[in-house]
């Protein structure tokens, strides 16, 4: 257990992981769907510090990396536009579309303006009436609801100026996809702790029984990711499949009622496509009818985008957890995050790019020892 | 985008029949929306997301959370400059500068 003592609490880590290596008697694989989580994980050297039978598969659960090429080509051709004012979260400037990236059209002239709060986007559109503004409205369900309030006020002000570009996901069809697979290895399941702040848990028992997977809700923090594997892997090793709120102090089995009330008048439920992983079932969500006219792709009608995914791109194996990022032949060498080939390597919380910040020296001093030529 | 950050309410005011917060992450001040948790005081702790109070947090768990974002860096990615980090992609570009990985152990 080297660097334990890096932990905020090192003692309770310490528990935590005696614990686990004490009820551990057989392989287990868990995902973690979130990549905040992936970060942590990987920053903290959780995964080599349980015990060898404990494996952490990592999900899909970035925001940035789920988002399909067209989509993002998408956003570039709108933002190339001269009448628009772009915005975007920061997270999304680097990442690459069909031969550039938002940074890039930004360089060309495009007006590309980061933002906050979606709700700052709406302020742009109030101060520049003559302008289109369109912001990029990606991300799972905690991003959703604040993005449905802006478009909720956007109507309720009588702004006309703004419109989303939509590709919001949902978690449960992920989680249901992955299980389906033939490849599936994953036996029990990290959940997003705050997109269950956003809804609750009351998605998950009907997964856990008909899958018969543990589904244990965990925070972010260290000790919160120990806990987490702790409470699926005595499931496991119990034969139990149920639902477990390890995030208590940020979850509410009933979510938020406010926010789950504006994602159910904004929005409505539609198959959405995964970078990498195709199109799920009723995965994601769109303006519902009553806010089509702020529907960005409505009101552009973007036509004749010629997407082409990179073929020595892997990330959509990595993003549902068939494949580690560094066994990527890409990964490190044509794939970095100065010249990223996917999203997985650019994104903050990618797990490509996790893997290439914090262990690249590891990976590549193993490559080394291995190497015939070394 | 996807860090949630506690953040402690400073003020509350209405803004165009909007109920809005200053919120205080650690010293980085931002414009909070307190739509969705529209009982949250002044003195309350929230997780905030993208600016929008999420859920009520005790102070405890907030302080917590808080130094360990700002040791790890992780305040800077979520309220820094990212055309910054834009133009120079890289090792340091999305972890909190301070974490390139020559300085962690693993």
């Amino acid at each position: 257990m080297k660097y334990i003592e890096e932990f905020q609490n090192p003692d309770l880590a310490r528990r935590l992981l005696d614990d686990i290596h004490s009820v551990v008697t057989r392989p287990w694989a868990l995902m973690e769907v979130c990549g905040g989580q992936t970060h942590t994980i990987i920053r903290h050297g959780i995964d080599q510090l349980l015990p060898e039978q404990v494996e952490l598969i990592h999900g899909p659960g970035c925001p940035v990396c789920v988002t399909p090429l067209e989509v993002i080509d998408k956003a570039l051709a709108i933002a190339s536009r001269p009448e628009v004012i772009f915005c975007s979260f920061g997270d999304m400037l680097r990442v690459p579309g069909t031969g550039r990236d938002l940074f890039r059209v930004r360089s060309e002239g495009g007006d590309v303006r980061v933002v906050y709060s979606p709700l700052d986007a709406l302020k742009i559109a109030q101060q520049n009436p003559d302008r289109e503004v369109v912001f990029f409205g990606i991300g799972f369900e905690t991003t959703a609801p604040p993005n449905a309030m802006t478009v909720y006020q956007a109507r309720r002000l009588g702004i006309a100026n703004f419109s989303l570009l939509v590709s919001h996901v949902r978690v449960p069809p992920a989680i249901e996809a992955i299980m389906q697979s033939p490849s599936c290895r994953v036996q029990g399941f990290l959940a997003a702790g705050h997109v269950c702040s956003v809804m609750g848990t009351r998605e998950y028992p009907e997964l856990a029984e008909r899958f018969r997977v543990p589904i244990v809700v965990t925070g972010f923090e260290p000790l919160d990711i120990l806990e987490g594997v702790r409470r699926t892997v005595l499931q496991l090793e119990r034969g139990e499949h149920s639902v477990e709120n390890a995030y208590p102090r940020a979850v509410h089995p009933d979510g938020n009622p406010a926010a789950l009330a504006m994602l159910d008048d904004v929005f409505e439920v539609t198959d959405r496509a995964w970078r990498g992983i195709g199109t799920i079932p009723d995965s994601g969500w769109r303006l519902s009818t009553r806010y089509r006219d702020y529907d960005a792709e409505y009101r552009f009608s973007v036509t004749g985008i010629d997407t082409k995914e990179p073929a020595a791109c892997r990330s959509g194996e990595v993003l549902q957890g068939l494949l580690k990022p560094h066994e990527c032949e890409a990964f490190g060498t044509t794939c970095t995050p100065r010249n990223p080939l996917g999203a997985t390597m650019v994104s903050s919380e990618g797990a490509c790019a996790a893997y290439y910040l914090y262990r690249r020296l590891d990976i590549t001093t193993a490559a080394r020892e291995t190497s015939p030529v070394a | 985008m996807c860090l949630a950050v506690p953040g402690r309410v400073m003020d509350i005011e209405e803004r165009d029949g909007t109920r809005m917060a200053t919120v205080d992450f650690g010293g980085v001040v931002k414009e909070v929306c307190l739509e969705y948790l529209p009982d949250l005081q002044v003195g309350e702790y929230a997780i905030v997301h993208v600016g929008f109070a999420l859920q009520r947090l005790d102070e405890e768990s907030a302080r917590k959370t808080l130094e360990l974002f700002a040791e790890l860096g992780l305040l800077q990615e979520e309220f820094g400059d990212p055309w910054e980090r834009a133009a120079e992609p890289g090792d340091a570009s999305s972890a909190g500068g301070a974490d390139a990985p020559e300085e962690v152990q693993q």
